[in-house]
């Protein structure tokens, strides 16, 4: 079972306490972009083997999003964090760089 | 190769079956190929086998990083139906599921079809009025479906729970000539096939490179060396993005893991396939008597082949809400498969970027049942260059013209 800590309430939230929502850090583009920004915006993803940022809302709980970094492939989790962060926040990336120095950060 | 028939199991019969060839050949790959197929899945063995059936192109590889069938199409419940509402899904499913009536005549292997009926349950009015819909929309497609009430639902399916106390049944969407197939004969048939119009099928050979110039591919870089290619077909299911990624072009897809799971083998009980999408289980029983059981996708990105146990619990609670006696079976086994899921849960057969390199993927959660129909529209695609009727609305570029085939609307569950 995965189990994640909402960055905002502090709990140690199970599978079942969460919902997903997709790749995080997305850059929105909408009118006035390219027809290729806007498809690559909404559809196209990164789908990484290894280390993904993702968002999550913790929805039988505090009802907010929050964002975590996991391993798609190990499931190890390497932190959460708040939704409000443009970047991964640098003690995940250290986090990260401590469990996978091969990692190349985000693409 | 030789053929399989009642007389060959005389003649090896007499002598102590020692005369049996091996199924298919294990080759060294060679340098070069007109055509490499990146999985040796059903798709990819399929792709092979109607690029040499009816294309005339046999100089094929199949690699594969595992052995042959060992992805999604070992890992899959077998259910074969056609009853979608979009027309270029109507197609292509109804082309895999009339392939899948002549499978073991064409290829000489039992592929095991048993259009034993597929029944989809309406447990909403929602539910009723989509798949009624569905239904017309069949009759006109050409795809043999009937909408029937709960009595005739009781009738096919007796130990259904119809008056259940969350979601009580108000009809079914009923494909006759629906049913299963032997997953694993499927692939070992088309491999056979394969091997014996001598393409090479290479097994523990995982790609790690694609190599390319001037917008081309050239070959790629393998475990077992390098191989070149004029054409090149990536059929990998749940890992597509991780080739789109080699080969530089980026996919609209997901991998998410999707389980299912076998109940203890008990007599026969139930002689159809049923699908519950509202409260969202299926269910068939194997010829060995178990209880196949499938349900949702995980919500979340992994490539774990494992899923999660909530959804475990819930296909289990669902099932157990829709037939009763099911109640006190024992699990026998669980197991997950890595599926790609699309923005629109419609498969890609499409060009890529890369002028000689095709891409067939986003079968999502439903990709056994299309296994001939989406090898015949991947061959002509690689043949042609050019998609054939079939393939034509499955392209890539339908995400940016907004030419959605929208069976997740259409289906309201993972299909």
């Amino acid at each position: 079972m995965l189990i994640l800590t909402c960055p905002y309430c502090g709990i140690r939230c199970d599978e079942t306490e969460l919902a997903p929502g997709g790749e995080a850090h997305l850059k929105r583009f909408g009118p006035g972009s390219t027809d290729e920004a806007f498809e690559a915006y909404l559809f196209e993803r990164e789908n990484p083997m290894g280390v993904h940022f993702e968002r999550w809302r913790h929805a039988y709980g505090c009802g907010r999003w929050f964002l975590a970094a996991r391993d798609t492939v190990t499931l190890e989790v390497f932190g959460t964090y708040k939704a409000q962060m443009p970047e991964p926040p640098e003690e995940i990336v250290a986090a990260i760089r401590a469990r996978r120095p091969e990692w190349e950060g985000r693409a | 190769m030789r053929r399989y028939s009642a007389f060959a199991i005389a003649r090896e019969a007499l002598r102590h079956h020692q005369g049996w060839e091996r199924a298919w050949r294990s080759p060294e790959p060679k340098k070069r190929y007109k055509v490499i197929v990146i999985g040796a899945g059903g798709h990819g063995l399929a792709t092979a086998y109607y690029l040499g059936k009816n294309h005339g192109i046999r100089d094929i590889a199949v690699l594969d990083k595992g052995w042959l069938g060992g992805g999604n199409t070992g890992r899959n419940t077998t259910i074969i139906r056609s009853n979608y509402l979009q027309d270029p899904s109507a197609a292509i499913y109804e082309k895999a599921r009339s392939l899948y009536e002549t499978f073991s005549l064409d290829l000489n292997y039992n592929g095991m079809f048993s259009p034993r009926g597929v029944l989809m349950l309406a447990q909403t009015h929602h539910e009723v009025r989509g798949y009624q819909r569905t239904a017309h929309a069949n009759a006109l497609q050409g795809v043999e479906t009937e909408f029937v009430g709960p009595e005739r639902v009781k009738e096919i399916v007796p130990i259904i729970n119809i008056e259940g106390p969350r979601y009580p049944v108000l009809g079914g969407l009923w494909q006759p000539r629906g049913g299963t197939a032997r997953h694993d004969a499927i692939a070992w048939g088309y491999a056979r096939a394969c091997s014996g119009m001598g393409m090479d099928i290479i097994q523990k050979c995982a790609v790690t490179g694609v190599r390319s110039e001037g917008g081309k591919v050239t070959g790629v870089t393998t475990t077992r060396g390098d191989i070149d290619c004029e054409k090149l077909a990536i059929v990998v299911a749940g890992h597509s993005g991780h080739l789109a990624d080699m080969a530089g072009f980026r996919l609209p897809i997901e991998s998410v893991a999707l389980q299912a799971l076998v109940s203890e083998p008990i007599k026969p009980c139930m002689d159809c396939v049923v699908m519950a999408n509202t409260v969202h289980g299926y269910m068939s029983q194997s010829d060995k008597g178990e209880m196949v059981i499938g349900g949702g996708a995980d919500g979340h990105n992994n490539y774990t082949q494992r899923g999660s146990f909530l959804h475990v619990e819930e296909t289990v609670r669902a099932l157990v809400e829709t037939f009763p006696m099911i109640s006190r079976l024992k699990m026998l086994r669980q197991w997950g498969g890595i599926v790609d899921m699309t923005g629109d849960r419609s498969p890609i057969l499409s060009k890529t970027p890369l002028g000689n390199c095709f891409i067939n993927c986003g079968w999502g959660t439903g990709g056994f049942k299309a296994i001939p129909g989406s090898g015949w529209a991947m061959a002509e695609l690689v043949a042609k260059g050019e998609p054939g009727p079939l393939a034509a609305e499955f392209g890539l570029d339908r995400f940016r013209e907004g030419r959605f085939i929208d069976e997740s609307v259409a289906a309201g569950v993972a299909h």
